[in-house]
């Protein structure tokens, strides 16, 4: 195969791994673009929202400090679960000196030159980028403002600055005996220069950072008192309900409100392009009269689409359609035994615990928004757009989320909300029900992955093929993360750069996009959760095929690399790896370096003899690099693999007609907490570039579970999720 | 017009009686600590104590409550074993989002009353019915062993004076 | 009511061993039809009608889930074909519109329509042949008082010879017992009532009543109990152990009003259907009237193994919140029933949200093959207009081997046996769906 050379101009994947690696939207995102983004130091537009929130010391968009109460610190990102509210509150404070307990955090304004992240070039939490992308910055914004408070209470009392010291949110002077708190000096502290240059902590200093701190948004959730976007009241609102039609892309054709509007407290039925609203006081009187609508759709062009036609279309377009390369290197010529795999990844509904809803008031001159959202910026422009109002009249408040997984990197349910809101006067809640979420999720999409080898003599692959097909998100969502000829580094994240020792690669992604009204989202781990099932999987088919151990066959291929190779190491001696175990149990290993870190996780499974899986035992080592809140490490650990291991037993969005069959949790599974084995984290300490963590867990979970489940019944399950029914021991009768 | 005992307090209510407790609680009322995640009694999110049991309100039509005793999230604390969940889910650091964890409080202290020392068996049939998409379920364990035996059982968080929540 | 399948297969066994002494015999005992003028719709006549098309559940089949009532629609669906029930407003065109009260008579008599054409007995003329003229013109009259609806009736998908509605004519020869319902003087008259109610209008033994040998109704073994579309319609003679002969007046009430019993029965499948169409609409003299009479149908037994167990052992040992201690752990079955089910149904078999979900003394659970069981797994139940808490969803995404398993566990745990579902049975009842 001859290959077109990828264009120059784009960075190398390389130089993406550099930058922290994964989620290949970070550097795309950013090419030829100077916007600015958080900053350490004031900007312009920062001392006016400053002004307006009334704070007496602002030194820059992240910290404001009055003459009384605690410390507020503006979280630039959303916190919906990876307790990034808590971490990014520790590195300001780590700096500034202050305790966890004097400060208070409050949601960012939606505003991408203040509160962007500079990975994403936007206000934008995803790809696990956050702490990557700013935690050096969040610490010098903690230092500039503590240097501005140091200088402030020199300058009052007379004396050097060096010579003052800060403890917990006070200044003093030990010669001097002088003590003033933070607030006392806020007013003076304002009228200090900037520093240019500011010195930062040692880190063997660090009295919050690195420590197992609690979260800051805990207490509220455990008492009820913590405000999510569904949670908010306005007065005057009023609840929506919302039918679409169940066909994607189905359009309204009519209805019937004579019924509806005999239900009690119904306030209006709105008529949608792709559905009807019902607004009523509450949700329930909403949904009851919405239920009571007579509806007639036209369903549209999507009547023929189904998964089954899907995946024969992947199948047809993974073998005859045309590839854009990735990479394309070393002697590919190499003759040898060829082992080939296929491997099929299906459509996934996030259904994050919170349903989608948004709060929103339309007025004549302005639009006021109450949204958890992943991309409050992204919804701020969306609303301008439906309302025609310019985007600084449009006024967004971001809430918690309860959960996001990628859902709410999509404004979809915000511009329906808007969409409601403009047709009436007061302020409207619209909430989706699970069904709702689950029928019209932006879902993940599916995949046929195309990937073979060619083995020297001891089996170890001396080739590296894969082809993988499917369709891009970023060509909706950011087409300026494609390269020019159109290829989507999200599709090979993962996969065109592993850290095993493999002299030729040739990785390629064939396009085959979705009907135009199903668009597909990012879903928790991106590219690399479609990816490493694939490759580590594969991965364990050559060491089955060369009968070697699945572990000693991934060492020898990371001799060279020894980060990774701890990982490896420190999880396999912590499950006790080449123990016996009884027949019909098995475990399995996954490796990987997704998002900046590397991991390995170990699943141990048992398979009933009519072929149920039952997870006993998890094991994750992960190297990410310097530890924010080893507290937030191994519980994104533990949730991400219960999440992916979730989609391996469970989880497929199936389209019939061109509806979504699934509906809420009866027939979209979740695992539970009885289905729920110890996991138990380790955490590899190392100096080394920072690396994310609120999907590795996810991307990391399938394989290990898949090839364990090999390893238990040698059944080797290609397709997610699981098909129990192919994992029956056929020497056994009844289980 | 309906009275209800939510939290000590009786407050009337102008609902239909097939309107489930969880949005009469939630709308109606204002309680906004019980959540809605499915509407189906699949997911817990909603659970609160009737009469000290642990109820999914989505499904309980209001009418049928008459004078029982209604307890949510917002009050669970104000019990011993309310305090002693929300306490070891603090130390534990159970929450992720966040979303499902009052409801996973509330079951967790129902079953702390009804049986003070639960096993691992007893936690799963008594838990099983709350999903958390974050899977905080490994710590959810340890929560409710340390809430029961007073034994730290897992790496504790150290402690801080604690806000509220965001400051709007 | 939908055993067409049975009834062609009928057809053709009967014109093989002849039928002309049978027939005979009908010719010389069945009620001639009094012809008669169509009478005035009054308010009244308007509204009884209402109650007896109620009585006669006449919509359950009339109309899709979704559609609009009486229209018609309902899919058959049958090995050789499909056929769909069809639109009884009073269209012009596409509905009854333009009959007379003889015509609608004579459908219901006879299985005739107005076009002279044979009605398939999924229809169930064979039961409402026993109702009164003037109950006949009295649902006429109701019907008459809707709203037309142009709803063109989807065509039958018939094969041969199935497809030959003359054909009916020889099996209603054989088996159309064209009499009116009679009075039996030595019974009481709520009794005879209730007969009245229960065949000529309810045709509860469309359902449970086993059919003999040409599939037509097996009157000798009335009530006994048969299956239908998966489901078992119960035992519902006076049997005290097999049938409802131990349930209380009060239980038999409640569950014709409520679709419920407390202890004994929840109405799920085609029986919910029912209680939330017809047997809910009945007054209060009706339904006693229905009582009296089940407490004289003749007892009959029932599969040994399917009686209730009383207060089994695990049930008396659980709490709401927990099973018994001593309980196995770990089972595949019971791992499914903590996440799944428990947060309704609960372990001491009370039901938690609401009572219908007791589970404690109910005969699906008593029953070792789990039938009915598994088609609620499958189906889920619905009785959500008389009580908005009364439903379950569908569990159908679980695997057949994981339905078995908690199939199992609900049988073990709520009555004590030991339940026989298999992931190879459960998948036979998945193909009824
Ligand atoms: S909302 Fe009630 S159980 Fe899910
Ligand atoms: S903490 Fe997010 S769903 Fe449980």
């Amino acid at each position: 195969m001859t290959l077109p050379i990828p264009d120059v101009a784009q960075p190398s994947r390389r130089a993406l791994l550099q930058t922290g690696g994964g989620f290949a939207l970070a550097f795309f995102l950013g090419v030829g673009s100077a916007r600015a983004t958080i900053s350490a130091r004031p900007q312009p537009g920062d001392a006016e929202l400053a002004a307006r929130e009334g704070a007496t010391f602002a030194p820059n968009a992240l910290i404001r400090i009055d003459r009384e109460g605690p410390v507020r610190l503006v979280m630039p990102n959303v916190e919906m679960g990876q307790g990034v509210y808590t971490t990014e509150a520790m590195l300001l404070a780590e700096e500034l000196d202050v305790g966890l307990d004097q400060v208070i955090v409050q949601h960012a304004p939606p505003i991408d030159a203040l509160y962007g992240t500079p990975l994403l070039k936007s206000q934008t939490t995803g790809g696990s980028t956050t702490v990557r992308a700013n935690w050096m910055i969040l610490r010098e914004a903690g230092a500039v403002a503590r240097a501005m408070l140091i200088s402030a209470a020199a300058e009052q009392w007379g004396v050097p600055a060096a010579e003052c010291v800060t403890k917990a949110g006070v200044v003093k002077h030990a010669a001097s005996g002088r003590s003033a708190t933070y607030n006392e000096l806020a007013e003076a502290a304002a009228r200090q220069q900037t520093p240019e240059k500011v010195g930062l902590k040692d880190p063997k200093d660090f009295k919050l950072v690195g420590k197992p701190m609690r979260r800051i948004d805990s207490p509220s959730k455990v008492d009820g008192s913590a405000i999510f976007g569904i949670d908010i009241r306005v007065p005057d609102m009023q609840v929506a309900y919302v039918i679409t039609c169940p066909t994607a892309g189905g359009t309204l054709k009519s209805v019937k409100e004579d019924e509806a509007r005999k239900q009690p407290g119904v306030k209006d039925v709105i008529r949608l392009p792709h559905g009807v609203a019902v607004t009523a006081p509450n949700y329930w009187a909403a949904k009851k009269a919405a239920e009571a609508l007579e509806i007639e759709w036209d369903h549209g062009p999507n009547v023929d689409f189904s998964t089954e036609g899907l995946f024969k279309a992947l199948d047809e377009a993974s073998r005859t359609g045309k590839a854009l390369v990735a990479r394309s290197d070393g002697p590919l010529d190499r003759k040898g035994k060829t082992i080939e795999a296929v491997y099929q990844h299906p459509i996934l509904a996030h259904a994050p615990m919170e349903p989608l809803n948004a709060v929103v008031h339309v007025r004549p001159d302005a639009c006021e928004i109450w949204v958890g959202s992943q991309v409050p910026t992204r919804a701020v422009g969306a609303a301008a757009k439906l309302t025609g109002l310019p985007e600084d009249k449009i006024i967004l408040h971001n809430q918690y989320l309860g959960g996001g997984f990628g859902r709410r990197l999509e404004v979809d349910s915000v511009e329906l909300a808007v969409n409601i809101a403009k047709q009436v006067p007061y302020p409207v809640k619209m909430i989706w029900s699970r069904e709702h979420d689950i029928r019209h999720d932006i879902p993940r999409t599916a995949y046929l992955d195309r990937v073979s080898a060619v083995v020297d003599d001891e089996g170890y692959p001396v080739v590296w093929k894969d082809r993988t097909c499917g369709a891009s998100v970023p060509k909706r969502w950011a087409p300026q993360m494609l390269r020019k000829d159109g290829f989507d580094a999200d599709l090979t994240e993962c996969s065109d750069e592993l850290s095993y020792d493999i002299p030729a690669f040739h990785v390629e992604w064939v396009p085959h996009d979705m009907p135009e009204a199903i668009p597909i989202g990012w879903w928790r781990g991106v590219g690399p959760t479609h990816n490493i099932f694939k490759v580590e999987g594969f991965v364990d088919e050559l060491a089955h095929a060369a009968g070697k151990d699945p572990v000693e066959f991934r060492r020898k291929m990371l001799t060279k690399n020894p980060r990774p190779l701890s990982v490896l190491n420190k999880a396999a001696e912590a499950i006790g790896w080449g123990e016996k175990l009884p027949p019909r149990v098995g475990r399995g290993v996954a490796f990987a370096s997704p998002f900046g870190s590397h991991v390995c996780a170990i699943a141990e499974v048992e398979v009933s003899p009519r072929g149920v899986i039952r997870i006993r035992r998890g094991v994750a080592a992960i190297d990410c690099g310097p530890v924010m809140n080893p507290n937030t490490v191994e519980a994104q650990i533990q949730g991400g693999l219960i999440f992916g291991w979730t989609m391996a037993l469970f989880n497929e969005i199936t389209f019939e007609k061109g509806a979504v069959k699934q509906s809420n949790f009866h027939d979209y599974r979740m695992m539970r907490l009885n289905e729920t084995p110890p996991i138990e984290v380790h955490i590899v300490k190392n100096e080394g570039p920072i690396g994310g963590m609120g999907e590795v867990g996810t991307a990391i979970a399938a394989p290990a579970l898949a090839n364990a489940v090999f390893a238990a019944t040698g059944v080797r399950l290609r397709r997610l999720p699981l098909d129990p029914r192919l994992l029956a021991d056929p020497k056994a009768g009844a289980a | 017009m309906l009275t209800l005992n939510v939290n000590g307090e009786d407050r009337s209510v102008e609902v239909p009686e097939d309107m489930p407790l969880l949005w009469v609680l939630r709308d109606v009322i204002g309680l906004t600590g019980t959540k809605f995640g499915c509407g189906i009694a699949q997911c817990g999110a909603c659970t609160v104590h009737v009469d000290g049991q642990a109820v999914r309100s989505c499904v309980l039509p209001v009418g049928e409550l008459g004078d029982a005793k209604i307890t949510t999230v917002e009050a669970i604390g104000a019990t011993p074993e309310g305090k002693k969940i929300q306490d070891a889910w603090l130390a534990v650091e159970v929450v992720q989002c966040g979303y499902c964890q009052t409801g996973q409080v509330m079951s967790a202290a129902a079953l702390l009353r009804h049986n003070p020392q639960p096993t691992d068996e007893d936690i799963d049939a008594a838990m099983s019915g709350n999903i958390c998409r974050c899977g905080t379920y490994v710590r959810i364990r340890q929560a409710i062993h340390q809430a029961a035996t007073g034994k730290p059982v897992a790496e504790q968080t150290i402690a801080y004076n604690l806000q509220k929540g965001p400051a709007q | 009511m939908r055993n067409l399948v049975r009834i062609a297969v009928a057809i053709v066994v009967l014109a093989a061993i002849g039928i002309a002494g049978l027939a005979g015999y009908r010719w010389l005992h069945n009620d001639r039809d009094v012809m008669a003028a169509d009478a005035p719709a009054s308010p009244e006549l308007v509204r009884r009608g209402e109650y007896l098309a109620h009585a006669a559940d006449c919509v359950a089949c009339h109309q899709v889930p979704g559609g609009k009532p009486y229209a018609g629609g309902t899919p058959f669906k049958l090995p050789f074909g499909v056929i769909y029930s069809t639109n009884i407003t009073p269209d012009k065109e596409t509905g009854i519109g333009t009959w007379s009260d003889d015509d609608f008579v004579r459908a219901l008599h006879h299985g005739v329509r107005k076009d002279g054409r044979h009605l398939y007995p999924a229809f169930p003329y064979t039961s409402y042949t026993r109702m009164s003229r003037d109950d006949a013109v009295a649902i006429k009259a109701y019907l008459f008082s809707l709203e037309p609806v142009h709803a063109p009736a989807k065509k039958n998908e018939l094969s041969f010879p199935f497809n030959q509605r003359w054909a009916m004519a020889f099996w209603n020869m054989a088996f159309l017992d064209a009499r009116r319902f009679r009075d039996d003087p030595d019974r009481k008259p709520e009794q005879n009532r209730g007969d009245y109610v229960a065949n000529a209008l309810g045709h509860c033994g469309e359902c449970h009543t086993p059919r003999n040998l040409a599939f037509a109704l097996d009157d000798g073994k009335e009530f006994a109990g048969a299956d239908i579309q998966g489901w078992r319609a119960y035992n519902i003679t006076s049997d005290k152990t097999f049938g409802v002969g131990a349930w209380t007046d009060q239980q038999l009430s409640d569950y014709f009003a409520k679709g419920h019993a407390e202890g004994r029965a929840a109405a799920s499948g085609p029986m919910a259907e029912a209680v939330e169409y017809s047997t809910r609409h009945l007054n209060e003299g009706d339904r006693n009237a229905l009582i009296s009479y089940l407490r004289i149908v003749k007892a009959q037994p029932g599969p040994a193994g399917t009686e209730i167990a009383p207060d089994p052992e695990s049930l008396k040992k659980s709490t709401a919140w927990a099973p018994p201690a001593d309980a196995a752990k770990g089972d595949l079955g019971r791992k499914i029933f903590e996440g799944a089910c428990a947060s309704c149904h609960q372990y001491d078999g009370k039901g938690q949200q609401t009572p219908y979900a007791g589970l404690a003394g109910l005969r699906s659970v008593n029953d070792p093959d789990g039938v009915n069981l598994t088609m609620a797994l499958l189906q889920g139940s619905d009785l959500k207009d008389i009580n908005s808490g009364a439903w379950m969803p569908s569990f159908a995404a679980y695997s057949d081997v994981e339905l078995a398993a908690v199939a199992n566990y609900v049988i073990g745990h709520f009555s004590g046996k030991q339940g026989q579902v298999t992931p190879e049975k459960v998948a036979e009842r998945r193909k009824q769906q």
